[in-house]
């Protein structure tokens, strides 16, 4: 388990071989070597806090939620409630029920889509997404435009992977009624100014939804001082389960938005003539939820917290100075994004080497990275390439593991040269 | 001709003077950078491997009752793969392709290559070729 080592002024010690200790799976051999996993954009592992209290709820706690008045049901509902609260406080929600658990990024941009394009959406109005979306933050939006005759609009980004004023402010105008980007681009790992688009959306009126998927890793969210309309991110890539995700949103705006799914728990009252739905967060909420995912996901935030962002933040950016200067090094390596503002995420090209080749051979010395478009095509177009290799960071990898990427890469290439 | 068995021997003979990965892969590399590159004007969509992260072309003929392939990859230790595959299952009839059980990859310590998620579309290119067998076995 964590141990957290407290000084006089209370603050935490960012002690990395004890952290390693709580995430099992770092510890094992892939191929003969110890695992260098730089997959943590894809998916993160997970800590022994999470893995103990997702277990711990099976053996102890299991039922169903919300409706039950025996002990099991109401150790359970709290349980999950609990994380809800987490959530809110970790995102600095105002509310408890602006907080609607969901499978994960994907499902919550799918609601948006689904439950605004029913009403808040014309033909000829306009969406802005960015030219850095991931998959799941542009096909839900061109199913709204398909379905509704709305016109998806694209802010380009730069030649280093940012997204400048000028940029959206050619793009954002009266006709804009979504805004919807990333915080942290999964493939290029850039930082975008979003409390500047968010501002600048909402000048005229439009509604902001957020991907924080790759945010929430790494840094301190509060959605009130960003001011955006909605927040989309998931658990899997913020240490917690896969499958239990979060959609925040400003309660009049999801208090007006009618329900993605029907179902059980969703429901106020139901008449074969007419049903009224539940009140937030329930309303968004049909079915037995993902009950032992949310605890997981609570026990995550806890852990999180128990580091401190601020502890985090230093440490990914040590880790992504000294990679960054490391990976720099390499002849005829260029980085496919090199924003000012960046998170512990490298994409790169290797000329005349193909990614799949490389990343292959990067497996065979135990580094997981990810090769490919990673889900953003509409980018690689526009670098002209087909795909990178990407190397994502999180807190507990280590200066060390920079060092194994970039021999195993110098190994790759005078194997594959 | 050696059959597709014959064939497959001779490639398991060759990989196991490997004590080691890098022998492995670099025989891969070698053979990937020493096969022909398809023609030119087989590089059509049509022939391309789907689910495959690099490119794999596949070009299939038939001449005189026998099946020729020709692949290509823009990917090397893709081209090496598929170059196996199509050494092994090219300039046989249709039926024995068809009913070839390919266990060499799994001999040569490749299999995860075949696992269904594998980015290299390995399993993508077998399941194609045999497809195009049994077309031939079918117009015959």
């Amino acid at each position: 388990m964590l141990v957290i080592k407290e000084d006089r002024t209370a603050t935490m010690e960012f002690d990395i071989e004890i952290i390693r200790k709580d995430f099992p799976i770092l510890s094992q051999k892939v191929n003969g070597q110890p695992l260098v996993y730089l997959d943590n954009a894809a998916s993160s592992q997970k800590p022994l806090a999470v893995i103990d209290a997702i277990s711990d709820y099976y053996k102890t706690t299991h039922s169903n939620v919300h409706r039950g008045v025996h002990y099991l049901s109401q150790r359970a509902t709290t349980a999950y409630e609990d994380t809800r609260e987490k959530v809110r406080a970790l995102i600095n929600a105002k509310l408890d029920h602006e907080i609607i658990f969901t499978r994960g990024t994907t499902e919550s941009i799918n609601l948006l889509a689904s439950s605004l394009g029913k009403h808040q959406i014309q033909k000829g109005d306009e969406i802005v997404i960015s030219e850095m979306e991931h998959h799941s933050n542009i096909v839900p939006w061109q199913l709204l435009c398909e379905e509704t005759g709305a016109i998806l609009k694209v802010i380009p980004v730069n030649d280093q992977g940012e997204i400048t004023e000028e940029s959206y402010h050619n793009v954002i105008n009266e006709k804009t009624k979504i805004v919807a980007i990333c915080h942290v681009s999964n493939t290029l790992g850039t930082i975008n100014s979003i409390a500047s688009i968010i501002e600048y959306a909402h000048q005229f009126g439009a509604l902001t939804v957020i991907d924080g998927a790759q945010a929430l890793p790494h840094m301190t969210v509060d959605v009130q001082q960003l001011n955006c309309d909605f927040y989309c991110f998931s658990g899997h890539k913020m240490f917690g389960p896969t499958g239990i995700g979060i959609l925040y949103g400003k309660e009049a705006l999801l208090d007006a938005l009618p329900p993605y799914h029907g179902g059980g728990n969703m429901i106020e009252n139901v008449t074969f003539e007419k049903t009224t739905y539940n009140k937030l967060p329930h309303k968004f909420e049909a079915g037995t939820p993902n009950i032992a995912g949310g605890i997981g996901l609570g026990a995550a935030i806890d852990y999180i917290m128990k580091i401190g962002y601020e502890e985090i933040g230093k440490y990914e950016d040590e880790l992504a100075k000294y990679g960054h200067e490391q990976l720099s090094a390499i002849k005829n390596l260029r980085f496919i994004g090199d924003a000012t503002e960046k998170s512990a995420v490298f994409s790169f090209v290797i000329e005349g080497i193909h990614p799949s080749d490389l990343g292959t051979i990067l497996d065979q010395q135990g580094i997981a990275v990810r090769t490919g478009h990673h889900c953003t095509q509409p980018l690689m177009d526009k670098f002209g390439i087909s795909g990178t290799v990407r190397a994502s960071f999180a807190f507990y990898n280590t200066i060390d593991e920079v060092d194994r990427l970039v021999n195993g890469i110098n190994k790759a290439v005078a194997m594959l040269s | 001709m050696l059959s597709i068995d014959e064939k497959q021997n001779d490639i398991i003979e060759d990989f196991s003077i490997f004590d080691d990965w890098v022998g492995k892969y670099e025989y891969l590399i070698d053979f990937g950078k020493s096969l022909p590159m398809i023609d030119e004007k087989y590089k059509l969509d049509e022939n391309l491997i789907k689910g495959c992260q690099s490119k794999v072309w596949l070009n299939t003929e038939m001449k005189e009752d026998i099946v020729i392939y020709s692949a290509d990859s823009d990917a090397v230790i893709t081209k090496g793969l598929v170059g196996l595959m199509v050494h092994v299952l090219s300039n046989q009839t249709p039926e024995a392709i068809v009913n070839s059980d390919l266990y060499f990859i799994d001999k040569i310590g490749l299999k995860d290559h075949l696992s269904p998620n594998r980015s290299n579309g390995l399993l993508s290119m077998i399941k194609q070729m045999k497809m195009y067998a049994l077309g031939y076995t079918v117009k015959n």
